[in-house]
């Protein structure tokens, strides 16, 4: 009855405001914070394509879970997607709070944000934008892997590109990612005051440098790893689907030392 | 004989029916130190009687004269006219205020609204003699407090606020900041529960987007991002 009267009256029986919009906030930051993180150590991942082929599969088996399971076992990788997912689908209702929600809305801080000319304006509004072409793009590759992530690998992830035609998707998701990213974790520096010492000033100034250094440091590592996803699509083109076989496997003998007789 | 500049304003009366915004050119001769505010008077004497601004102390104290130059809000009385190299300074009426005429808007009607609705007064169970001395609090917790009490209430937080421009009702740096301002004053018996129940919504402290051009914009410097912040942990922490 209490949740009626509440919803109804906008405030407690007590006549308390909820807690929720300060829970809302936080949760926005906080499921931020996990995916800006959590997209640093995918690009790393990913990259391992640019140190070589092998890398790159013994990189895909480890997410198999290849140390505790024999031949590791995507499903592994199903899991650890359905729970990003989940985070994304929380961060993306979270944060469309803050969009624009009618035209007039959407006019009033494009015109603000054209007059004033103010570098954070702006980057909101990159943010904004990177966000939302994201629900799209971020489903479309996280559904793949979710059904399919048996295909990861040096030649299954470079078909995807080429056959799969999805790297016109992953070049618009990886420039949204970053510039989402590393805006997003400036952002939640000064918004929470993270790091602001004794001049909150000077360390914005610093932060933002550290913000653009991110930004350009991934997209340049980002295009890197896809266009060498894309050469090695192009090359293996003619027997797309057939998964990479690992040139040479090492493999260890455990050895008591005993002689036997 | 200094150089020609262009000034081109905004003029607007919402309350004729025959008014049609458009933008008035006047040019005019720049002199040494102009400020925008001589310029404007300069106009109104010279040009255009009919030109509607608002001004008061002429030296950056009173807050009176907020307008958006070339996009940007500032006080009229404290910018110069040298500082816009190519000589054409557009100037309109602040955003988010109602507007009186031309560049005069009504940020006192705001303020006085924002000022009801964070309670901007000593909250105290102490009936106060006026006789007496106040309670003396520590000399840095007294500097604290006047550090963010220098706020003129000039409105440039707010008209610089791309959130306050989409939606109406958030209640800007200026009342944010005022709620630091107490938050910081012994004097004041207010919990962290009872400031919640002043800004903590989409429309207090957890609507701001962070976009920081009242930092940016404000003329007496306030250190608006931090004390966003000091609120935003305060009153996240409240369980």
């Amino acid at each position: 009855m209490s949740n009626l009267i509440e919803g109804f009256l906008g405030k407690s029986v007590e006549g308390k405001k909820s807690r929720m919009p300060a829970r809302l906030d936080y949760w926005q930051s906080a499921t931020g914070l996990f995916l800006a993180l959590f997209m640093w150590g995918h690009m790393f991942f990913v990259s391992s394509i640019l140190v070589s082929k092998d890398f790159m599969y013994s990189v895909t088996k480890m997410f198999e879970g290849v140390s505790f399971i024999k031949g590791g076992n995507p499903f592994l990788v199903s899991i650890a997607v359905a729970i990003v997912l989940t985070i994304i689908i929380i961060h993306a209702a979270l944060a469309m709070r803050k969009f624009p929600a009618n035209y007039r809305q959407y006019q009033a801080f494009r015109t603000h944000m054209k007059m004033i000319d103010h570098e954070d304006t702006t980057l909101w509004f990159i943010q904004a934008f990177t966000g939302f072409a994201m629900f799209f793009l971020a489903s479309a590759h996280l559904f793949i892997m979710l059904t399919k992530p048996e295909t990861i690998g040096p030649f299954g992830s470079a078909d995807r590109m080429i056959s799969g035609w999805m790297w016109p998707v992953y070049l618009l998701l990886l420039l949204a990612v970053e510039f989402h990213g590393s805006i997003g974790l400036y952002r939640l520096c000064v918004k929470w005051g993270w790091f602001e010492g004794d001049n909150a000033k000077e360390t914005r100034v610093k932060l933002k440098k550290v913000k653009w250094a991110i930004t350009i440091f991934f997209l340049v590592l980002g295009l890197a790893t896809l266009a060498a996803y894309m050469k090695i699509g192009l090359e293996h083109r003619d027997q797309a689907g057939v998964r990479y076989q690992p040139t040479a496997q090492v493999q260890m003998i455990k050895n008591d030392m005993k002689v036997r007789a | 004989m200094g150089r020609m500049i262009t000034i081109k304003a905004l003029k607007y009366n919402p309350n004729s029916k025959v008014s049609k915004a458009h933008f008035a050119k006047y040019e005019l001769e720049e002199t040494d130190g102009m400020t925008l505010f001589v310029a404007l008077t300069k106009i109104r004497e010279e040009m255009d009687h009919d030109l509607s601004f608002d001004f008061v102390c002429r030296a950056g104290i009173c807050g009176s004269c907020g307008m958006m130059v070339n996009g940007v809000p500032k006080l009229a009385c404290r910018t110069l006219t040298k500082d816009y190299p190519d000589g054409v300074i557009q100037l309109m009426p602040m955003p988010a205020f109602k507007l009186i005429k031309d560049l005069s808007v009504n940020t006192g009607e705001w303020m006085e609204g924002m000022s009801k609705r964070v309670e901007s007064w000593i909250h105290t169970n102490e009936e106060p003699d006026y006789s007496k001395l106040e309670k003396p609090i520590e000399p840095d917790v007294a500097d604290a407090v006047f550090e963010i009490d220098r706020c003129v209430e000039c409105g440039i937080c707010v008209a610089a606020c791309g959130t306050k421009l989409m939606r109406p009702d958030f209640v800007g740096a200026v009342g944010l900041n005022r709620v630091a301002r107490f938050e910081a004053d012994p004097h004041d018996n207010r919990t962290d529960e009872d400031f919640y129940e002043l800004v903590g919504d989409d429309n207090g402290v957890f609507g701001c987007m962070s976009l920081l051009a009242c930092e940016d914009n404000c003329p007496k410097h306030l250190p608006l991002q931090s004390k966003i912040a000091y609120m935003r942990r305060k009153l996240v922490a409240l369980r």
